[in-house]
């Protein structure tokens, strides 16, 4: 099993340390014996086919699958930034503020533009206008938007198109100041134009934010990933930087994959 | 949309332009130092090369990446492939400049001089005029410039011909009299047909510039 990457790319500090990860759906075991370390500041992305735990294991790092009854760790652990986030006593709505989630389809709150990305802190207890309006402009441009809704921010976000509506998601993420930003499939409802530029927004966050990206589209994981991480049937096959999986893999499987001879 | 990867498009294309105009300078070198009889110039061509075939495995290198995790299409696939292309025979030209070089330094250590009856420099002319046309071409994107590199090479060939001819009956006489004229005529026929490769190199520059331009194969 790969747990380590050799790769060509500078040494980095791991945001997060996962080790010998067993995770299980009720008596389905869905994740073997997982280990990996996630760099701070790079975009890593998880390739491999459906069901192979790639999305599961997004969903650990800020305990998503808490939402899912019969999901639980059944050992080993997920440490961010040297915390056990699975330890009795971490506060799981303090680790989410710290690891955002973009999702697969776009989901803005039935709210202006604005108040989607006011949302987070408003719930803080920050009310002050001045500082809303300071941090909503700020997301937008960090989300490549705010050209193009700085006329309309009290518009309906539902009134968007899909590709401005998944950057407002990404613009409400940051909102709340996470260092880890998690995506799960963040283009596959997308067009090529809208897939460019959320693409082109990874690649501009990955200087202030460490991203961890599922793809089933393995040229985006090609294009906007520094690591790049292979999954098959709940089992890490091999992780290393982007440049060796899709150039010159170690593992056959993994080969097999990337080449389309899977299967 | 210009994507962040373009810029890795765009280095390998100015890395193909420092390739190229490394292999002219080598060349026109190599070529100064037979003309002028010139044993330093001739020396210094002759370690010239390595920076060329080392631009060469950069340029292979950074194309397989690029096909690899970029998927380009239409004119970036284009441009792709002519620098595979054009990167070898940019190499072969810095590789045929070693040749010249290093035979014009062995008959002028032995010799002290070149003795020319032949049209050595007019051809070299031509040769670095169409590879510099050919530069300035992909630089420019000029597809005129290009086309009308094509047509020049006919030139080199003949002359070549000329120089084999003149040489090889030289020759004839020269292998009843004395070995070392002899070998300093046939060192003279490998070096008029490195020029005449040269400019073979220049015209499939020009040929892959054509390609780039149109995206169809010219056809002469």
């Amino acid at each position: 099993m790969v747990t380590k990457t050799n790769s060509s790319l500078k040494e980095c500090t791991p945001i997060i340390e996962v080790s010998e990860l067993d995770f299980a759906y009720g008596s389905t075991q869905a994740l073997f014996n997982v280990s990996m370390d996630i760099y701070e500041k790079q975009v890593t992305a998880f390739i491999g086919p459906s069901g192979c735990g790639k999305s599961t294991f997004l969903r650990c790092f800020n305990r998503m699958n808490d939402l899912i009854e019969v999901a639980h760790t059944k050992g080993g652990n997920i440490k961010i930034n040297g915390v056990d986030i699975n330890k009795p006593d971490v506060d799981v709505i303090e680790l989410r503020k710290h690891v955002g989630m973009v999702f697969q389809k776009s989901n803005p709150f039935p709210k202006s533009i604005y108040d989607n990305i006011a949302y987070g802190l408003r719930i803080q207890g920050i009310k002050k206008k001045e500082i809303l309006d300071q941090v909503v402009e700020e997301c937008l441009r960090s989300a490549a938007l705010w050209d193009e809704v700085k006329d309309r921010l009290q518009e309906s976000a539902l009134g968007m198109s899909g590709g401005q509506q998944q950057r407002l998601c990404i613009a409400r993420a940051l909102a709340v100041k996470p260092r880890i930003l998690l995506m799960d499939e963040p283009c596959s409802a997308l067009d090529p134009v809208a897939t460019a530029k959320v693409e082109e927004l990874i690649h501009e966050l990955k200087k202030n934010y460490t991203i961890v990206i599922v793809t089933h589209n393995m040229q985006q994981a090609a294009r906007v990933s520094d690591r790049t991480a292979f999954f098959y049937l709940g089992k890490l096959i091999e992780y290393d930087a982007t440049d060796t999986i899709f150039m010159n893999p170690n593992n056959e499987q993994t080969e097999a994959y990337v080449s389309g001879r899977f299967g | 949309m210009q994507r962040y990867f373009h810029e890795e498009l765009e280095q390998i294309r100015s890395k193909l332009i420092r390739m190229s105009e490394k292999a002219r300078e080598v060349g026109q070198l190599a070529l100064e130092g037979f003309v002028e009889c010139d044993l330093k110039k001739a020396e210094r061509a002759l370690v010239m090369d390595d920076e060329i075939d080392a631009l060469e495995v950069e340029i292979d290198r950074d194309a397989v990446r690029y096909i690899t995790l970029r998927g380009p299409v239409s004119s970036d696939v284009r441009l792709i492939l002519v620098a595979i292309k054009a990167s070898h025979d940019i190499e072969r030209v810095g590789d045929e400049a070693h040749s010249i070089a290093k035979r014009t330094s062995s008959i002028l250590r032995r010799e002290g001089k070149v003795f020319q009856p032949v049209a050595i420099a007019e051809m070299g002319e031509i040769a670095f005029s169409m590879l510099g046309d050919a530069i300035t071409a992909f630089i420019e994107g000029d597809l005129e410039l290009a086309r009308s590199i094509v047509h020049r090479d006919s030139e080199v060939n003949r002359l070549n011909r000329e120089n084999y001819k003149t040489l090889s009956s030289e020759l004839d006489g020269d292998l009843d009299n004395e070995l070392g004229e002899a070998s300093t005529q046939i060192k003279i026929i490998f070096i008029s047909k490195s020029i005449e490769r040269i400019a073979d190199h220049a015209k499939n520059l020009a040929e892959e510039v054509i390609y780039l331009q149109t995206g169809d194969y010219y056809n002469s």
